[in-house]
């Protein structure tokens, strides 16, 4: 059984199609990346998966459970965690209580502190500024937060919507590190990206996703490598 | 609010919180703010009319009652990013309430409508058990008008608030006349009640007048505390999640439609019991109008001025909006104008409001932090 399985979905909003007909799934432990063009319906997916879009045609099942029409926090309560695109931090609040609201749906206060600690330790940055505000961190440091706040879910499965989003290259790096040792420590990831070398870099399997459909799967190294993917997402003539 | 909302586990989270925030936070979780509040109640009370007189005295109350009507509405508009322009309604409906419950009360009770009984006397207890009631109907009613904000936004939302706040004006005045002969009311049958006596147009006449500082201050004292201990507790933290962030918000598993109608609860409950205080206050008759656009939009200015979300800022914005009109009385004629132009300049200099999100407190943090680090 995937934790995650996608068949069929189809989204629109209003006349527009978004998606039609896509099917994917992630396996426990893996870090799978759905990457393509601007447009081409890869944050639908995610955004359809947690239950913020409303359902179209076709299944979504999370350990082997319909999760299609259920409601948003419901499907972050089941350990389905979305960083959204942008980050989505609360920026008015402090980087602590960001952090608390991770957590907002636990009450095991033992665990909490000891995955707080983790996160901490995961981004030293973060630590440094626990009383800050949030919206006067930086972008990478933001995108540290945001990623930091959702493991203080205990993600089952994390969906990053493109964490390299305006962000130095040094920074990606860095966030892109933490993104293999998250998943080294036994969380799966489905991982949305622009920066497909990126993506396929860290990634065990991947998608190509095109105006709404699945183009390309297979295992991300293969993809590195197939002329297709290389002339349209890599930059290579 | 039990002890055990403030050991939640959101709270506990932070075992190293040692700085500014964390020991007062600790010092607003025991129950010494509300008793030092209701010390304070106590001590206004006894000391001020005598010290003051009555003009001043009627001031400090109406004050009290503008910071009730200010803080929760901030509930609302502040701390959970809604707009709503009817909370004048939700504080009229509990005004008529505890009215009701006052007056035929004691009719039914004692054989008059008069005040009955000194200060904590049986009297006082039933208008302080009206005022509870005339909460708890709003806050029913603020259930109600909180379910379109699931829906609508901005100024849609707006609409839908504005709306309830003159329905709640049209109803009362269609009402009936007031009975006053209490005889009369208790041999007449239940037929006197429709519709409702509570005196239609011309307003809601000859309430006992109970309201003093100790309750106006004592509601205001609850209302803070209420409002603060929300504010840093975990389901107040997710009302700010889902001003700041809908989207965000649901990502971390907050229900965004419970937090809205929870806000819209609790705000209604504190107007309604702040608009029994209102009814009950001498010198006020209690009408149809106190309901309209007019007196929701003089408490939405001072939750503009005080900071959305900030509970001290409002709450010295509820105290300077309330005061500033009399001390203006001088200037008659002008007074509006310049009352206008200072709201004006204060949206030109500080559009975020007093203090922003923070509390007045807040402002001294660096200051006793650098404190804390030098003393050893």
């Amino acid at each position: 059984m995937s934790l995650l399985a996608i068949k069929d979905l189809s989204v629109s909003y209003g006349a527009i199609q978004a998606l039609s007909g896509i099917s994917l799934h992630v396996e426990d432990g893996e870090i799978v990346t759905l990457i393509g063009g601007n447009g081409a319906g890869k944050s639908t997916t995610l955004r359809t998966v947690s239950g913020l879009l409303k359902p179209g045609q076709g299944s979504v099942e999370f350990e082997g459970k319909s999760i299609h029409g259920t409601a948003p926090h419901r499907i972050a309560q089941s350990r389905l965690v979305h960083v959204p695109e942008g980050r989505g931090i609360f920026a008015n609040l402090s980087v602590e209580e960001n952090l608390m609201l991770g957590a907002f749906s636990r009450h095991d206060a033992d665990q909490i502190a000891a995955d707080r600690e983790r996160v901490l330790t995961l981004f030293p940055r973060v630590r440094e500024r626990l009383r800050q505000q949030a919206g006067t961190l930086s972008g990478g440091e933001q995108q540290m937060l945001a990623i930091g706040r959702a493991l203080l879910a205990r993600p089952k499965l994390l969906m990053l919507d493109e964490p390299s989003l305006g962000l130095a290259p040094q920074i990606v790096q860095t966030i892109f590190q933490v993104i293999q040792q998250i998943n080294r420590e036994g969380t799966t990831i489905l991982l949305v990206e622009q920066n497909a070398s990126m993506a396929l870099q860290v990634a065990h399997r991947a998608y190509v996703i095109e105006v709404g459909r699945i183009q390309i799967e297979g295992p991300a190294r293969e993809l590195a490598a197939s002329d297709a993917v290389r002339k349209a997402y890599l930059g290579a003539h | 609010m039990p002890r055990d909302s403030t050991q939640s586990p959101q709270t506990r989270l932070t075992p190293a919180n040692s700085g500014f925030s964390g020991t007062t936070g600790n010092a607003w979780y025991g129950l010494f703010p509300l008793v030092a509040g209701l010390a304070m109640a106590t001590a206004l009370q006894f000391i001020l009319p005598g010290a003051a007189g009555p003009y001043y005295s009627r001031i400090v109350i109406d004050a009290g009652i503008a910071i009730v009507l200010a803080v929760s509405l901030n509930i609302v508009n502040g701390m959970t990013g809604q707009f709503s322009i009817g909370h004048a309604g939700f504080m009229a409906l509990g005004g008529y309430t505890a009215g009701i419950l006052t007056h035929y009360g004691s009719m039914l009770l004692w054989g008059s409508a008069g005040r009955h009984g000194g200060f904590l006397g049986s009297g006082e207890l039933l208008f302080a058990a009206s005022c509870l009631a005339g909460g708890l109907i709003s806050a029913v009613a603020g259930y109600v008008v909180g379910l379109p904000s699931l829906r609508l936004r901005g100024d849609y939302l707006a609409i839908v608030t504005l709306g309830f706040g003159e329905i709640m004006r049209v109803i009362l005045q269609q009402t009936g006349r007031v009975i006053d002969d209490a005889e009369k009311f208790r041999s007449g049958g239940l037929s006197q009640l429709i519709p409702p006596p509570v005196g239609g147009a011309v307003g809601f006449d000859g309430l006992p007048k109970y309201t003093s500082l100790f309750w106006v201050y004592s509601l205001v004292t609850v209302t803070v505390v209420v409002a603060y201990r929300l504010k840093v507790s975990s389901p107040g933290r997710a009302m700010i999640s889902v001003r700041e962030d809908e989207i965000a918000a649901q990502a971390m598993g907050v229900d965004i439609a419970r937090q809205k109608v929870m806000a819209f609860v609790i705000a209604a409950f504190f107007a309604g019991a702040a608009g029994g205080m209102f009814a009950h206050e001498s010198g006020v008759i209690i009408s149809p109008r106190d309901a309209g656009f007019q007196r929701s939009f003089d408490y939405v200015i001072m939750t503009v001025l005080g900071g959305r979300g900030s509970i001290s800022g409002v709450l010295i914005a509820a105290a300077v909006l309330t005061a500033l009109p009399e001390m203006l009385r001088d200037f008659e004629q002008y007074r509006l104008i310049v009352y206008a132009l200072l709201l004006i300049m204060m949206m030109l200099v500080r559009p975020q409001g007093l203090f922003g999100i923070h509390e007045i407190w807040d402002l001294f943090a660096p200051f006793l932090r650098r404190q804390q680090k030098a003393a050893p």
